[in-house]
């Protein structure tokens, strides 16, 4: 047996070189360094990136996704889909079968039972779970058998896999957890540091925003996986610091996010140690234009609401003179290098879903002073256009990271050259992403004419992140400055794609609607100036071998695959 | 009658009356003859001197980007290279200059002299040594940055408003910055006021009924100069790098507004590519710094009746 | 002396209420969110929950007086349950961080160790190295040994510690191969545990570029203030009085000058001293020390206020310690000093 089995593994060498001679904890000891580090190892509480990242080894979904998109099942048999039956032909529910022979790393057998705790856990109205918006729409999940689980949609669902796929939403210990349901939840600080998983590797130690270290899950359903006995996510530094650790000094094995400059990489990988990789999610740092008039002038409350339209912004020739003279191919130069793409779309992937417009992807100062000129906009003596008295003057907010300040003097200079006069804001990133009602300063509150920040969207599917931009969701005081509707976009056009996207099942005719929609926000009207697709950039040292990035799952969801290279 | 008299008296007293050389002439002659100090006078003015005649001689701009020119070496055209925009760094350091100059200077004036007046305050008049001395501490505990957050939340717009974006933020980074770094020279200062007045002079001249305003400014004052002093130069360097932090955490002047620091921080990921984009914000900072370290310790010895007397 | 000691420890805790209260205050009032590092891609809806489950519903006052009781009476039960195995607490709500959702004093701590000793030793070494620097450029003034500490020190303090720290690794991790016996390690690793001759050399190599730069930062400070007050003493009368009375040079500097001189410099260090417990937040971040410096930049990043409450207030608590410690040591290195 033993020698079959043996030969089993020689044979697969053959064809998986050399990770195939590996069995579980051969390759000892592999460093990872995370410079944001880790508060948490349970994602239902922190929703930061970070936190899914370091609890996906331990934790798992009942799929996930592959760095093109696809749907791997790993907790589940296979992916339920309208062909074979798992998903409801009235797209009300959708059934699950689950692999049986999996088990928690004490041990326990995992069952149908843990799933179901799950959809509880994180729907306690009491909880504070930040993956709620993940179970919205579910009206049950219930256990069918010991290994079936069946989720039921109160309204046909056209796209159903946002439950419990991907790495949002691994799904927990029932033993672990029955006793952190509510208001429970902060307090079970053990589970929260240690939770119980059915993944690669098991927590041994975590030390909050400091270190993790794991070891190889003795019940793993793989026998020979991981390759690595032991692991240390380790947390804290700057990029640059992250960078230089894996590709000058030697001292770790792999970075995450290694977001440095385009140049600064280069040197640092041309020392020979290690190499960067990229994989481009759905992340698009664009500027946002403000419908509604930012000015100080105005009184608190009515400032930047739908009550005042914007004096200029509203007019679409002015949005598009500005995104004209922008150059995308530099800005990305300067800015990203490898690691990021110019781009026209606010959907950029995944493919089906890509509009791939490249009308904008060519610098053209001319044709930009030429249509401000037809508009009606004329320079005057300082060099800035005006119309009826007023001024393309735009005020210009970002939050501050060095990239971000580049872009914005590079567009500033640009912009002047059509005549418009840009006034500079860089506000950090702790009070503009917050949404602090009583800041000024916030994204949502967007006291500016236009603002540039990078969003993306879970998994594969955008419908959700194409319906931001309805007349319901322009934040304002009337909504506690809620809503992701930062430009105040109010249009029935608008309105009513979205309303046909919403039941739309049929993939060709949802794709060519999201195609549409995207079309209509960006390169149609310009309420969107999207900029650079920007990818996720980790560093690895030459003698890791199974680094493969994902920036639509967890980043490290290969793990299990890492060995040492000899 | 009186009158006249009395113009009289006051014109022939004039005439007759050669006022006596002022002492701050002795001072100066004292602080000529200091090296150091005399040294760092010259680096001082040309630092100065660089910062408001800079942008007349080199008439280049500071914020324009240029593409082409982007990480160019030094040469003529760009005496100290260019940075990953294209933008001069000679341009920048100039410009860098004037705002850092006039933030730390101002800022280390304010808070020097708000720190040495509660300092004083405190160790002379016991009655409110203990009300001064806990607002030190409350102040000490007070973590900067939420500070800062909530002064420009507060502050800013109105500011802003009424002396414009460039003054307005300028007068509130000086005094975020005097408000949060005064406490140490106050501790210092009362500490050494402490030992102070409790020395014979000072007992002398409060014996003789000398007023406690009078005693304060002649006997305290000069006795407690130079820690001050040293208090003044360190006080220098923390202003400019707090300003630095601050227009990097997006609450002082806009981003495309150089200053010293933010040219260092800039700088920094580059810096095993590009030394030199360190180096020269770095060489400037810290001849600001060493040359008011030595202009002060000269000046504490130009002031030190005793040496002066030597 | 002692009727001072006991008045000002009376008047401290009201002034420690009065400071918390403020601290509160300026993290209630100040601007942020701490939901502000969650991904956009959570909605507003959710966001309003997480925040009602962290507690943030309730109004102001209610929080600070929930803090208050905390921090004075259920977090004391907690440590005196943990040292002697009672069960005062009996399961009562900790003060627990928003970002962590773990009680605060826990992470607390958990960084101590690592801040005490690299910002304790670079502490440490800046005041030894100062002092005696500080004491002969003043004996010595514009000697060569003046003129270089003057120097040194200068730009020990003008450059800031991001730069020299990064200066150090490139020279010590960067260019110097890391096979070498002079390679430092940039990264910190909290979870040594010094139990060999071995594991304590690497605790020494991966604590020498941290405290290094903390000692330079430390020293070129403190030994500004020796200098000065030296240079002060020295042209005083009494040492004129101590010379003429034979005494030997050794006993005129060190003993005369040195105490008399010693009332800043003590002021100076009894104001750094609580600053080894907020530790040093950019030195920590450079080298992934990840003490308590490195969480309050953390905590002060995310508007975690429960944690920056509790540190800060921490180090309120030790402000007033030690500067009553120094009004204290004022009283014994000058007797003349009064304070009742």
């Amino acid at each position: 047996m033993k020698l079959k089995s043996a030969l089993l593994g020689a044979a697969a060498s053959l064809v998986f070189a050399p990770a195939a001679f590996a069995e579980r904890g051969a390759d000892g000891h592999v460093n990872v360094l995370y410079w944001q580090a880790p508060s948490l190892m349970n994602p239902y509480l922190s929703g930061g990136t970070k936190e899914l990242e370091v609890a996906s080894p331990v934790i798992e979904p009942l799929a996930r996704f592959s760095p093109t998109g696809e749907m791997i099942p790993h907790l589940a048999e296979e992916i339920p889909t309208l062909d074979n039956g798992g998903f409801a032909a009235d797209l009300k529910s959708i059934t699950w079968k689950l692999k049986k022979d999996v088990k928690w790393n004490d041990g326990s057998d995992f069952t149908a039972d843990d799933v179901v705790f799950t959809w509880q856990y994180c729907t306690h109205p009491e909880g504070g779970c930040a993956q709620l918006s993940k179970f919205h729409g579910v009206e049950k999940v219930e256990a069918v058998d010991a290994h079936t689980v069946k989720v039921s949609f109160a309204e046909p669902k056209p796209y159903p896999y946002a439950t419990f796929s991907g790495p949002m939403q691994p799904i927990l210990q029932k033993k672990q957890f029955e006793n952190c349901l509510g208001t429970a939840a902060p307090t079970c600080t053990e589970q929260n540091f240690k939770p119980i998983g059915t993944g690669p590797f098991k927590v041994v130690d975590f030390k909050t925003n400091d270190v993790v270290q794991y070891e190889a899950n003795p019940y793993f359903r793989e026998a020979d996986k991981p390759a690595f006995a032991t692991m240390t996510i380790k947390g804290g530094g700057d990029p640059e610091a992250a960078a230089r650790a894996v590709l000058e000094t030697g001292e770790f094995d792999y970075a995450w996010n290694a977001m440095v400059a385009p140049e600064v990489l280069a040197q640092m990988t041309a020392a020979g140690k290690g190499k960067a990789v990229v994989s481009f999610g759905t992340l698009v740092e664009r500027i946002m234009t403000n419908m509604t008039n930012p000015s100080s002038q105005l009184p608190e409350g009515e400032r930047a609401t739908v009550k005042h339209p914007h004096p200029f912004m509203t007019n679409p020739a002015v949005r598009k003179a500005l995104s004209m003279a922008i150059d995308r191919e530099l800005l990305v130069e300067v800015g990203y290098g490898e690691t990021g793409k110019p781009t026209c779309d606010f959907v950029p992937a995944p493919e089906a879903y890509a509009a791939n417009n490249t009308s904008c992807l060519k610098q053209d100062i001319e044709g930009a002073n030429a249509l401000l000129e037809e508009a009606g906009y004329v320079k005057g003596a300082d060099g800035i256009r005006a119309k009826d008295g007023v001024r393309l003057s735009i005020l210009y907010q970002t939050s501050t990271n060095a990239v971000r300040q580049d872009f914005q003097s590079m567009i500033k200079d640009w912009w002047a050259e059509i005549g418009v006069e840009t006034e500079l804001k860089n506000v950090a990133g702790a009070v503009y992403f917050g949404s602090d009602p009583g800041s000024p300063d916030t994204l949502v509150k967007f006291y500016a004419d236009v603002e540039m920040y990078a969003n993306n969207f879970d998994g594969t599917d955008p419908a959700a992140y194409l319906a931001d931009f309805t007349c319901e969701k322009v934040p304002g005081p009337d909504t506690g400055w809620q809503g992701p509707n930062y430009n105040r976009i109010c249009s029935e056009d608008y309105d009513a794609m979205i309303n046909e996207l919403n039941r739309t099942a049929d993939p060709a005719a949802r794709q060519a609607l999201a195609k549409k929609i995207n079309n209509w926000l960006t390169v149609d009207n310009n309420h969107i100036i999207p900029l650079v697709h920007r990818g996720a950039v980790a560093v690895h040292g030459n003698s890791l071998g199974g680094v493969i990035l994902n920036s639509v799952d967890a980043s490290i969801w290969n793990v299990k695959d890492w060995h040492r290279v000899k | 009658m009186t009158d006249s008299i009395n113009t009289a008296k006051a014109a022939a007293a004039a005439a007759s009356y050669r006022p006596p050389r002022n002492q701050w002439w002795d001072v100066w002659d004292q602080f000529r003859t200091h090296k150091g100090a005399m040294f760092g006078m010259c680096v001082f003015v040309l630092l100065i001197a660089l910062v408001a005649l800079g942008p007349w001689l080199w008439d280049v701009s500071a914020t324009q980007t240029n593409m082409r020119m982007r990480n160019k070496p030094m040469s003529w055209e760009f005496p100290l290279g260019t940075d990953q925009l294209g933008r001069d760094i000679l341009a920048r350091v100039i410009a860098g200059g004037k705002t850092t100059l006039a933030v730390g200077l101002t800022a280390m004036c304010l808070s020097i002299t708000l720190g040495a007046t509660i300092g004083i305050c405190a160790g002379f008049f016991r009655r409110a040594d203990n009300i001064l001395m806990r607002v030190t501490d409350l102040f000490l505990a007070l973590p900067l940055l939420p500070l800062l957050l909530l002064m420009v939340m507060l502050f800013r717009e109105p500011l802003v408003q009424s002396f414009g974006p460039e003054l307005g933020i300028f007068l509130l980074i000086v005094t975020a910055i005097a408000m949060t770094s005064w406490m140490n020279t106050a501790r210092i200062v009362r500490g050494e006021v402490l030992t102070i007045k409790e020395r014979e002079f000072v007992l002398a001249a409060r014996s003789i009924g000398t007023p406690a305003r009078r005693i304060i400014l002649r006997h305290i004052l000069p006795s407690v100069l130079s820690p001050v002093m040293v208090a003044a130069t360190l006080g220098i360097a923390n202003a400019v790098i707090t300003e630095s932090a601050l227009s990097f955490l997006g609450l002082g002047f806009p981003p495309d507004f150089p200053t010293w620091g933010r040219l260092l921080q800039d700088g920094m990921p580059y810096i095993n590519l590009y030394p030199s984009r360190v180096l020269w914000p770095a060489l400037a900072l810290s001849s600001l710094v060493l040359s008011v370290n030595y202009i002060g310790d000269g000046l504490r010895d130009a002031l030190d009746p005793r040496i002066r007397g030597r | 002396m002692l009727t001072f000691a006991l008045r000002r420890l009376m008047t401290a805790i009201p002034t420690l209420l009065f400071i918390s209260l403020v601290l509160f205050m300026v993290l209630e009032l100040s601007p942020g969110d701490p939901l502000a590092d969650m991904p956009l891609t959570i909605p507003p809806e959710v966001r309003e929950k997480i925040r009602l489950a962290m507690g943030l519903g309730e109004p102001w006052y209610i929080r600070y007086v929930l803090w208050l009781n905390n921090f004075f009476v259920t977090e004391p039960m907690y440590w005196i349950d943990g040292t002697f195995g009672t069960d005062l607490a009996d399961g009562r709500q900790r003060i627990l961080s928003y970002q962590t959702r773990s009680p605060v004093f826990d992470t607390i701590g958990e960084r101590i160790p690592q801040t005490l000793k690299v910002v304790g030793t670079g502490m440490i070494i800046g005041i030894c190295l100062a002092v005696p620097i500080g004491v002969i450029s003043a004996y010595r003034q514009y000697s060569w040994f003046d003129q270089i500490g003057t120097f040194i020190s200068m730009i020990g303090f003008s450059v800031p510690t991001f730069v020299t720290g990064v200066v150090l690794i490139v020279i010590f991790s960067v260019w110097i191969p890391n096979d070498s016996a002079f390679w430092l390690p940039t990264v910190y690793d909290t979870g040594l545990k010094v139990t060999s001759w071995d594991t304590f050399v690497a605790q020494v190599r991966q604590m020498i570029l941290p405290s290094a730069v903390l000692a330079l930062y430390y020293a070129a400070q403190i030994s500004r203030y020796m200098r000065s007050s030296m240079l002060d003493n020295l042209s005083q009368d009494y040492v004129r009085t101590a010379r003429a009375k034979g005494m030997s040079e050794k006993v005129v500097v060190l003993i005369h000058v040195l105490r008399n001189s010693m009332i800043p410099v003590v002021t100076v260090i009894a104001l750094m001293i609580p600053g080894v417990f907020t530790g040093a937040i950019i030195t920590e971040t450079i080298f992934k020390v990840n003490g308590i410096g490195q969480q309050l930049l953390l905590s002060l990043q995310g508007n975690d206020a429960p944690m920056v409450l509790t540190i800060t207030f921490i180090f309120a608590v030790l402000i007033v310690t030690f500067n009553l410690i120094a009004d204290i040591l004022y009283g014994l290195l000058d007797p003349r000093i009064r304070y009742d």
